[in-house]
């Protein structure tokens, strides 16, 4: 049996082809503003890799912000469910999950059986979220995707004192002025925000194993920041399912669950 | 990098003026309030407690060096040397930096004494709507400070939130109140946070409104967002609004909607209050230390 999950975040479309429990494929689109179109292409793309059609797929459950505009899916499941599902079948150890989107952060904390008991949300303030690095890496004129190696190399913890990403902008702007290394501004961008995911996890209550997932789970920058803000190491999930994927993973699960009559 | 920041909607006029029916020579206390805010510097100066001249400038990097560039441009062709100023107070963000004051202020407590001077001893709520913060203060026929609460955290609700609207939209910041008065009010942009709200935005004109409805949206909830802190404090009439944002109908216009009353004209720009408000101060130091 053939299932699709699709989590239609607010910067990138994500799809996970399950059978019978195995991954036949993965893809990842950007988020259009027709969000169905982007559902269509993330589809069509992991189909084609897969190498089946749209007829062998008994069932598609949505998730993600976007999860209502899909209008072929025959399901949705909040992003909080997803996200806990796939990561406890990647690591059934995990009690804490943290999952930092492109415009959400989320922290879930799970039983042993992998149910949620309690979870928070920000979706009200970008400076939790990932565009708050992307908004950074711009006003630093340096890549996103090299914030993250950069930031190791810094010697120096400088403080952040905006918390809003609108006025951090302008504080990154007067420390470059200032001639502050960019290595160590970046660290202070990732420590700032880390500090924050940090406090939203705290009420929570956080217990190990913890799992970071969403696509700001792949800069090693502020995965080093957490790291150092709670003191061990965090569950990072790895190729195929990369962090960015975990909630596609888990819809596609959850629409196995319900075919399985679950 | 440099060509999108070439058009600068988001810069306002900065301004300077002398009373021409004053004369300093003849005044007895020379007083003056400089207002170091994060985004804009007032220096205000006053003869006997009433406005001589001033200068109203956008802040630079360096708040010292803005303090006295503001102050130097207000006492232009005034021939009224520095030194004849007889006490500074220093007021706002950076009014530990004034190099040529004698006591800093809290803007909260310059503010609300602006306000007096400004509108009358009747206004027992102030709405200062800054660069980089919102405080809504409450006081007494004296203008002295009841009771505060403040939002300097996030720029939903700030001056600076405006100014990254005017130039998504690339609309002069000087326009933007006028043009958002549109005849059927739209539904408020519903993001708090600015950088969602700009994406909303977009998504909004993709969808084919025009700026005058994606402005009036958003300065629906610019006023929405100040309401709920007015409202936490407690409105009590008279009401008044100071800073930047007073200047911008289409704010100002909302929030007096939504909270059903009327904020007086300004007569004086309201970008001045605080710098009114720390001259004032410096001359009732003045009368208090002749006194003993």
């Amino acid at each position: 049996m053939t299932v699709i999950g699709i989590d239609l975040g607010a910067k990138n479309t994500k799809v996970v082809i399950l059978r019978s429990s195995e991954i036949l494929a993965t893809s990842s689109v950007l988020s259009g503003f027709d969000q169905q179109s982007s559902a269509e292409e993330a589809v069509n793309e992991a189909l084609n890799k897969a190498k089946i059609t749209r007829e062998d797929i008994k069932h598609i459950t949505a998730t993600g912000a976007g999860m209502d505009a899909i209008t072929f899916a025959n399901d949705t499941v909040t992003e909080i469910s997803a996200s806990a599902r796939g990561i406890s079948k990647v690591f059934p150890s995990v009690r804490t999950v943290i999952d930092i989107g492109a415009e959400e952060g989320r922290a879930i904390r799970l039983n042993e059986n992998g149910k949620i008991i309690d979870f928070g949300i920000n979706e009200k303030c970008a400076a939790g979220a990932g565009a708050f690095t992307e908004a950074m890496a711009r006003a630093l004129e340096v890549e996103l995707e090299k914030m993250g190696e950069m930031s190791l190399k810094s010697t120096k913890a400088v403080p952040m004192n905006a918390q809003c990403t609108i006025f951090a902008e302008s504080e990154v702007v007067s420390l470059i002025h200032q001639n502050t290394p960019r290595e160590d501004i970046i660290r202070a961008v990732h420590d700032a925000i880390a500090d924050r995911i940090t406090s939203m996890t705290r009420r929570v209550g956080i217990e190990k194993d913890v799992a970071l997932v969403g696509g700001v789970a792949n800069n090693i920058g502020f995965v080093d920041s957490m790291k150092r803000n709670l003191g061990f190491d965090l569950l990072i999930p790895k190729d195929p399912i990369v962090p960015e994927f975990i909630s596609a993973y888990g819809a596609a699960l959850v629409a196995q669950d319900t075919m399985n009559g679950g | 990098m440099a060509n999108s920041e070439s058009k600068e909607y988001w810069r306002w006029t900065e301004s300077r003026w002398t009373n021409p029916d004053l004369d300093w020579k003849n005044g007895e206390i020379i007083s003056a309030g400089v207002d170091v805010g994060s985004v804009s510097t007032q220096s205000v100066v006053m003869v006997d407690g009433e406005i001589y001249c001033y200068a109203n400038m956008r802040t630079g990097s360096d708040s010292p060096d803005s303090a006295n560039k503001s102050m130097k441009w207000a006492l232009d062709g005034t021939e009224l040397p520095l030194d004849n100023i007889e006490y500074a107070v220093g007021t706002g963000y950076g009014r530990v930096n004034v190099p040529f004051a004698k006591r800093a202020i809290t803007e909260i407590a310059c503010h609300a004494r602006g306000a007096n001077f400004m509108y009358g001893p009747t206004i027992r709520t102030v709405l200062d709507m800054g660069g980089q913060d919102c405080k809504a203060i409450r006081c007494d026929h004296r203008g002295k400070v009841t009771a505060f609460l403040m939002n300097d955290k996030c720029a939903a609700g700030t001056g600076r939130g405006m100014e990254v609207f005017a130039d998504l939209l690339q609309v002069h910041i000087n326009e933007v109140g006028q043009m958002s008065l549109v005849d059927e009010e739209p539904e408020p942009v519903s993001s708090t946070c600015v950088v969602f709200a700009k994406s909303e935005a977009v998504a909004l004109l993709r969808k084919g409104w025009s700026k005058d409805n994606v402005l009036a949206a958003y300065c629906g909830a610019m006023a929405h967002r100040v309401v709920t802190l007015l409202e936490r404090l407690g409105v009590e009439d008279d009401f008044a609004i100071t800073g930047g944002i007073a200047k911008n109908i289409g704010v100002v216009s909302r929030i007096e909607k939504e909270l059903k009353v009327t904020a007086p004209e300004p007569s004086i720009d309201p970008q001045l209050a605080g710098a009114i408000g720390g001259a004032l101060f410096g001359k009732a130091l003045v009368e208090k230390a002749s006194k003993k």
